[in-house]
């Protein structure tokens, strides 16, 4: 056990060292600084402005300087909020951000779970036609064509919720949250039903039956461990789409989360703050896929040997 | 009836399998309409989705009017524009799936055929970048190419040769054991012979399955990056940013949400269903 953590570990570390040199690399060579595009500005000037950002040293100079920071935690100043530091636009961004995505992924398991259960258990109900909808719609109507309309009729036609912007305070939040899970309810519930269907057939199901072990007993005590095991490890690909709707979800609602400040730091080439998102959402991603797999070695120890 | 079942090879029959899937059969159909549509529909009319019409500025949908649809605020007309930018994203969709997919295929028959120190070394490569958050890379790769078509286009493709390869490793190293693998070596075959004549072929049913879920994924890509005003830009149309603009005018008009997002989701849908379709006639392990 013990090796197979330190072998994800490793692994993590490999991944996390190849997307910070990447992501420098990338913003570095990518065309158009981030103060080629504001207004002619005088030689002196601008030959300041590079020294206080040291743009105009060696690029791996500045590679080094970068990394000597992230050590120490120290992810730069913002080079388009000028008074801002990285830190202090992520941690004003990340509450908000963490607030729609862990609501999310909670509301999408709870929801999720349920739906693939009731179809699982009665195939071919009304229950599993409803499973059977939202996870067609979930797949295939993209977070940005549901999001806006469920905005103009919830918000704008009936008034129940604000338009975006956190104002309302948690009214505020009720529809991002629902937008940002549905895909995920989508997924949860279709790997939930066919993973259940699949459980039920187990040898040890059909034992603890014969046994005269009641419906719910069984589903609570043996069926839902099984089951359990595919939603368990969808959890890092959830993390990702979370991530990945929570760029489009903050944009739509108007949410000051970090998901809007790493559009706009791409738009207007902020390399620092671009990095340091991305860093962020790197290294979230592979802390929770190393802990999806620990869970998921700790539930079925036939996953701890071998890969 | 046992005649015609007798000489066909596993390709036919999953084929067959698959046309009497009726939903799927149906999607193809409606897909084939809706490409149909967005290449040629455009041609018949007298303007293009970029000429301005000043007599028709946010005109409302009149089917007696020369604008079916309607225009946006510039006079545009938004059935073509629509169409236009269905052109644009289907074409980045087939075609970024096609080059991905061949990519991925090749990366992971020589994988798995080489096997040893060449193939862990090659799949460690996927397994650093799969860590990586797919978005993100993307819009870096995208700013990086220097933003535009061909740089959305080179990002998506960078990003999502990933899958098929490591789906193709795993067929590839189990035929690379194959008898009729070693029968070719003695022959004399060389390497990449036998990797092109009998590794590819051989994983064309998973290659196909995967291949199709790879469609929609690029289309929601390219969609999702011009949404958000990385992607394709004004003045040329696609999907994504015709459904931005629509977003932004929803609160007088959803007409200029409603038309491309209507059409993306029915794309994504009957991709979808053929996805599925091609799954269970050809995967007979899944249910």
């Amino acid at each position: 056990m013990l090796r197979f953590i330190g072998r994800r570990v490793w692994d993590g570390g490999l991944t996390l060292a190849a997307l910070v040199t990447l992501t420098f690399f990338v913003m570095r060579l990518a065309p158009g600084g981030p103060f080629s595009k504001s207004r002619k500005i005088s030689p002196e000037i601008l030959a300041n402005i590079q020294k206080t950002y040291h743009l105009d040293e060696p690029v791996w100079m500045q590679f080094g300087r970068y990394v000597k920071g992230l050590v120490t935690f120290d992810l730069g100043p913002s080079t388009r909020f000028r008074d801002y530091t990285v830190g202090d636009m992520i941690s004003a961004g990340l509450p908000w951000s963490v607030t729609i995505g862990i609501w999310a992924i909670i509301v999408a398991t709870l929801i999720g779970v349920a739906l693939g259960v009731a179809g699982a258990m009665r195939r071919n109900s009304a229950a599993d036609y409803v499973a059977g909808i939202v996870g067609v719609v979930g797949v295939a109507v993209p977070i940005f064509v549901i999001g806006p309309l469920l905005q103009s009729v919830f918000a704008l036609r009936l008034g129940w919720v604000p338009v975006g912007g956190i104002g309302a305070g948690w009214r505020a939040l009720v529809l991002p949250i629902l937008v940002l899970a549905l895909p995920n309810v989508a997924y949860i519930s279709r790997l939930t039903r066919s993973s259940m269907i699949e459980t039920l057939r187990e040898n040890y199901v059909r034992t603890a039956r014969a046994k005269g072990v009641g419906a719910a007993r069984m589903v609570r005590r043996h069926v839902l461990k099984g089951t359990l095991l595919p939603v368990i490890a969808y959890l890092g690909p959830a993390t990702a789409a979370i991530i990945t709707g929570s760029i489009l979800i903050e944009t739509i609602f108007a949410l000051p989360g970090i998901g809007r400040h790493f559009v706009d730091a791409a738009l207007n080439r902020d390399y620092p703050l671009v990095m340091g998102i991305t860093l962020l959402y790197g290294a979230l991603l592979i802390v929770l896929n190393i802990a999806t797999d620990l869970i998921r070695a700790w539930i079925d120890p036939r996953l701890r040997n071998g890969r | 009836m046992a005649a015609d079942t007798v000489a066909r090879s596993t390709l036919a029959l999953q084929f067959a399998r698959f046309r009497r899937n009726r939903l799927a059969i149906v999607s193809i159909w409606l897909l084939a309409l809706i490409v149909a549509a967005c290449f040629l529909g455009p041609y018949a009319f007298p303007f293009t989705g970029e000429d301005a019409d000043f007599d028709f500025i946010g005109a409302p949908i009149d089917f007696t009017s020369p604008h079916l649809f309607g225009t946006d605020d510039f006079g545009r007309d938004l059935l073509v524009r629509t169409l236009e930018g269905g052109r644009v994203s289907l074409t980045i969709g087939f075609l970024g799936a096609f080059v991905a997919g061949v990519i991925g295929v090749l990366y992971g028959a020589v994988a798995g055929f080489a096997g040893g120190r060449t193939d862990s070394l090659m799949m460690r490569l996927v397994e650093v970048l799969y860590g990586f958050p797919y978005v993100i890379l993307v819009i870096l790769l995208s700013l990086l190419f220097g933003g535009g078509n061909t740089a959305l286009f080179a990002a998506i493709v960078f990003t999502l040769w990933l899958t098929p390869a490591v789906i193709v490793r795993s067929q590839a190293e189990g035929l690379a054991r194959r008898e009729f693998v070693e029968a070719a070596r003695a022959g004399g075959m060389t390497s990449t012979a036998i990797v092109l004549r009998h590794i590819v072929p051989n994983c064309a049913s998973v290659v196909i399955v995967y291949g199709s879920l790879l469609v929609p994924e690029v289309i929601l890509s390219e969609s999702f990056l011009s949404f958000l005003g990385i992607g394709i830009k004004e003045p040329q149309a696609s999907w994504g940013n015709l459904i931005q603009t629509g977003t932004s005018a929803m609160s007088t008009d959803l007409r200029l949400l409603l038309l491309p997002g209507a059409l993306l989701v029915a794309v994504l849908l009957c991709l979808n269903f053929i996805a599925d379709g091609l799954r269970d006639a050809f995967d007979p392990n899944d249910r």
